[in-house]
């Protein structure tokens, strides 16, 4: 759609889009292309000595089977906090559409977690699950569970979904209900006429209507566990025991920053820049207008 | 309601009410230890019920701060955060409403190659090209800065996406009228489209304000200087501490004074954020 | 606009520092001292100031260890660096390797005619920090060595003696068997999981870490801690996690908690991790023993090797800054700072001299434990396999021996295979490691 009226001034659109375009190349273009040369380069810490290699440092990538299993948890990381996060919001939000008396409070109750930076939900976890003072910890003792996520991957990959579900929850939570509120109440009428119980009206009628939104949940869900929750895994496992909770965007700024090892964190960021393009690709293809942070 | 059955109207509150419990007792859990003592910790069980220190734990947060995050007072890193936020938050609004009008108002040579140059970065998170975005900023000087803080973060074109897709919607009619009445580019902008998206805008700050506020890795690496981290960054410098443990009753009277402000700016300002995170972003 | 007003605020800034005549030459200092021990070093920095008119050192921290490496590092390449930088024990070949960015301390000294003899330090800390030919690279600073703490309380409720620690790691699982059939949960936990169980175990069993003198001698070392007694060592951890006669509770202090809070009887950390326990262990009496040793190991108990950081001195600055580095290093070396630091903080203190003035003074007697730590890095002449180690890329190859200590304590690798894996890794950094220094050594 472009507009058929419009302005015919030579320097203003430029003047306009000055601001935003400078800060385009420097901060993005700039640095994307530098990942790019630097993928293919080795270089001691102080930058003293560079080595161009070609493509080995993606071919020491993609040998690495600590890469590789980063990718594997990456994507159970990011399955189990949609499925967790995207079913408990969906619930709430079915709850939410029947009650009338107390629905506002109940949004407010239900929103303000997504308030929250995920290196915060991060912090609160670690304390409910520290194996030492932790409450939840001491409440799974008392059940026979001995809980230590310094030592259990399993354990660990517990701590980080259920941080990264909590925060997402009100997300969620406020897609499905607007979605909810916009399916015509006459067709759930009419079924409910037909004599269909509500469960039963639930999944034949409501939840197929429910699609779109789903499918835009279950791509924001996906980019929101592979990207913004750095700063989680950040402040609870650094990415421990044992690589069980190193996702992909930790790896890149540990690789990076801590290991100073600049070509394998450049490779990573090439790697990680193509996935992205990949799920906007998807975004665009299949949900129109949708924008993600 | 379709029919009146009691029994599901019960159920329906049952689950609320636990839903609501269950996200609220991570918080919970962190405002009594809030107001713990220092070896209290140290029995277990810990107890959900506050304890007798929350003037004395608040108090020494906001005031001289924690020793391990460099001893800033908690009230220099929420300032820092509000800085950073607001810059955030002004900014691409600003820049991006301007990009919008020219994208969208104008005809000119290039304009489409720097639609996509800045559509480009639309999805592409800092957390993604960080070690070389790291280099430049360095290379600029622009560590321990605000500018440093604030600026590399502009660049998304979430906000320019929304602004034109909005302005696609504004009726041609207003802009012949006004070419009618003599109004210039920037009258027209200043006058009509900016009243007209006044509410956009807002929902928008709304937004952008929690985006800012919570960034977390970006403060991380480009501040050193005590006196430009944030809050957010600064609690985890209380989490790590070298040969000690986390003082745990400071750690969470910053974690609750580092989330109040956006959680007070979401349920406050709800009926805008909800619009503006389901209207616009959808 | 902003920048361009920050820009403006800066240069004033700078005109105002610049503007008397007499000014001092600023000498900025890099460290990653927080909490007390920042406080403390900024307060010996400005008796420093305070004691001659020439020079101004300038204490900035930079958070943690890694962060003020990675600092100076991206500074460097900045060419912003500062004259001096606090750099942890792992990094100490990634610095070396530095040849054009790093001023060797043996040569500053050297060079601007400070007095200096290395033959003052204490042996054991400069090993770790200087070259083949005996030369310091870097002053030391802060050391630390991981010493034994126990519960005395929860021995004596378990009829042990409460002042006498395990010396053997025989005595120690019997020790833990008694605590736990007294009522303990946990027999014992450690801290820095790789620096105590591996590298300093290695050490204290006079067995080396890698080849070439751990990687003294040369960049073609490999690592070699899968050797059979330290295979039988975590091992013997990972049957003893079964029954939590140990019980593994996080890399670098994140195990302290079960120590404070007696669910852990006894726990391996740091020497400077003594104040940290003494203000959090309330409820209870605690002592300080060294490390125990597996008495059928020949040549054990070594001596133990050391963790905690040295400041390096960063080259691109003029002659006056590095005179002005010499005076201060002498300053901070001197014995009366150096027991005042050792005393206040737990870290080692890097002198003879420093430590008889304390010994005179009376601290170790009236703070019994704090000389255990000393007492165990002088135990024995330091030998090829106790000297300490040199190995690039360290910080990721903790990481790796470490991810691989937990897979081995959570059952899912057995000990031989882990720990064949953590050098087979390892080894693949130091060949990388080599590969890219070669020619400059």
């Amino acid at each position: 759609m472009e507009k058929r009226v419009f302005f015919e001034h030579r320097l203003t659109p430029y003047l306009l889009v000055a601001a935003q375009l400078a800060i385009t190349l420097i901060f993005f273009i700039w640095p994307a292309a530098q990942a790019f040369y630097q993928s293919t380069i080795t270089q001691d810490a102080f930058g003293l000595s560079t080595t161009f290699v070609g493509l080995a440092n993606f071919e020491r990538l993609f040998s690495d089977s600590l890469y590789l299993h980063s990718i594997e948890i990456t994507l159970v990381f990011s399955a189990l906090v949609a499925a967790s996060s995207l079913s408990i919001a969906l619930l709430l939000a079915a709850m939410a559409d029947r009650v009338i008396r107390g629905s506002s409070v109940y949004k407010t109750l239900l929103i303000w977690p997504y308030a929250l930076a995920p290196a915060i939900s991060g912090v609160l976890w670690l304390l409910l699950f520290n194996p030492t003072i932790g409450i939840i910890a001491y409440a799974l003792r008392q059940v026979g569970y001995s809980w230590n996520n310094f030592l259990s991957g399993t354990d660990a990959m517990i701590l980080i979904v259920a941080a990264a579900t909590w925060k997402q929850v009100s997300y969620n939570f406020l897609f499905f209900l607007a979605g909810l509120q916009f399916i015509p109440r006459s067709l759930i009428e009419a079924a409910a006429i037909d004599g269909a119980s509500p469960f039963k009206r639930f999944w034949t009628i409501v939840f197929p209507l429910l699609s779109p939104t789903t499918f835009f949940l279950v791509v924001v869900n996906l980019v929101y566990a592979f990207f913004d929750t750095f700063g989680l895994v950040h402040t609870t496992t650094a990415g421990g025991p044992a690589h069980a909770t190193e996702i992909l965007v930790y790896k890149v700024y540990r690789d990076g920053f801590v290991g100073l090892d600049v070509g394998g964190s450049a490779a990573q960021s090439v790697v990680l820049m193509a996935i992205v393009v990949l799920l906007t690709a998807i975004q665009f293809r299949y949900v129109e207008r949708k924008v993600v942070y | 309601m379709v029919e009146h059955r009691p029994w599901l109207t019960f159920i329906a509150h049952a689950v609320l009410i636990f839903g609501a419990f269950i996200l609220a007792f991570p918080l919970w859990v962190a405002f009594v230890a809030s107001t713990q003592s220092a070896v209290s910790f140290n029995q277990i069980p810990m107890s959900l019920l506050p304890g007798g220190h929350f003037i004395e734990n608040y108090s020494a947060v906001l005031t001289r701060g924690v020793a391990s995050a460099g001893a800033v007072p908690v009230v220099t890193m929420l300032m820092n955060s509000l800085i950073m936020a607001m810059m955030i938050a002004v900014g691409k609004i600003a820049i991006s409403l301007l990009s919008a009008y020219a994208i969208v108002y104008f005809r000119f040579p290039f304009r489409k190659t720097i639609f996509w140059l800045i559509f480009i970065t639309l999805m592409l998170p800092v957390e993604v090209r960080i070690l070389p975005t790291y280099g430049v900023v360095a290379s600029l000087g622009m560590l321990n800065s605000y500018a440093g803080l604030s600026i590399p973060l502009i660049a998304s074109a979430t906000a320019t996406f929304l602004f034109r897709q909005y302005f696609l919607t504004v009726p041609e009619e207003l802009l012949e009228a006004a070419r009618l009445d003599g109004a210039g580019p920037w009258r027209f902008f200043r006058d009509i489209l900016i009243p007209l998206s006044r509410t956009n805008i807002a929902a928008l700050f709304v937004i952008l304000f929690i985006y800012g506020w919570n960034q977390y890795l970006w403060p991380l690496l480009v501040t050193t200087d005590p006196n430009y981290y944030t809050i957010v960054m600064g609690i985890q410098r209380m989490v790590t501490v070298a040969d000690a443990t986390p003082q745990w009753q400071l750690v969470m009277a910053t974690v609750i004074l580092a989330l109040l402000p956006p959680v007070i700016v979401v349920v406050g300002m709800q009926r805008l954020f909800i619009r503006g995170l389901v209207e616009i972003e959808k | 606009m902003r920048k361009t007003f920050i820009g403006v605020l800066a240069a004033t800034a700078l005109l105002t520092a610049a503007g008397p005549a007499f000014a001092r030459i600023d000498i900025p200092l890099w460290h990653a001292m927080g909490g007390n021990l920042g406080d403390k070093l900024n307060s010996m920095v400005k008796a420093f100031n305070d004691s001659q008119p020439e020079y101004n050192v300038i204490p900035i921290y930079k958070g943690s260890y890694s962060e003020t490496v990675t600092a100076a590092i991206a500074a460097f390449r900045a060419k912003q660096q500062p004259a001096i930088v606090q750099v942890f024990e792992v990094g100490t070949a990634t610095m070396m390797a530095a040849k054009g960015a790093v001023y060797p301390v043996f040569q500053l000294m050297k060079d601007t005619g400070e007095p200096f003899d290395p033959k003052a330090y204490l042996p054991a800390i400069t090993g770790y920090y200087s070259d083949v030919h005996g030369n310091m690279l870097s002053l030391p600073f802060n050391s630390s060595t991981p010493v034994l703490y126990y519960n005395k309380d929860e021995f004596k409720r378990a009829g042990l003696d409460p002042e006498k620690a395990p010396a053997t790691w025989t005595e120690l699982e019997a020790d833990a068997k008694k605590l736990q059939a007294a009522g303990v949960t946990c027999g014992f936990t450690t801290g820095w999981p790789s620096w105590v169980q591996v590298e300093n175990f290695s050490a204290w069993h006079n067995l080396p870490i890698g080849t070439l003198s751990n990687g003294f001698g040369g960049l073609g070392t490999r690592l070699t801690i899968n050797g059979p007694i330290q295979v039988r060592h975590i091992g013997r951890l990972a049957d003893w996690q079964k029954t939590k006669i140990f019980d593994y509770g996080g890399r670098e202090s994140a195990s302290a908690p079960k120590f404070y809070s007696g669910e852990c009887a006894m726990y391996m950390n740091s020497s400077g991790a003594y104040s940290a326990i003494k203000a959090n262990a309330k409820g209870f009496q605690f002592g300080v023993g060294m490390l125990p040793y597996w008495p059928d190991v020949k040549g054990a108990p070594q001596n133990s090797i050391i963790g905690g950081a040295t400041f390096w001195v960063l080259r691109g600055h003029s002659p006056d800054v590095y005179k002005g580095v010499a005076k201060f290093f002498t300053y901070m070396s001197s014995a009366p700072v150096q027991a005042d630091w050792h005393q206040f903080s737990g870290y080692l203190p890097i002198t003879m001299a420093a430590y008889e003035l304390t010994r005179k003074q009376g601290y170790y007697d009236k703070n019994p434990g704090t000389d255990i730590a000393i007492k165990q890095i002088n135990l024995h002449p330091p030998t090829e396999n106790s000297k300490g180690l040199r190995f690039g890329y360290f910080v990721q190859i903790r990481d790796i021996i470490e991810s691989d200590l937990e897979a081995i304590w959570s059952g899912k690798t057995p000990a031989k295979a882990g720990l064949d894996d953590a050098v087979m890794r390892s080894n693949e950094l130091l060949i990388r490691f080599e590969h890219e220094n070669e020619g400059k050594q």
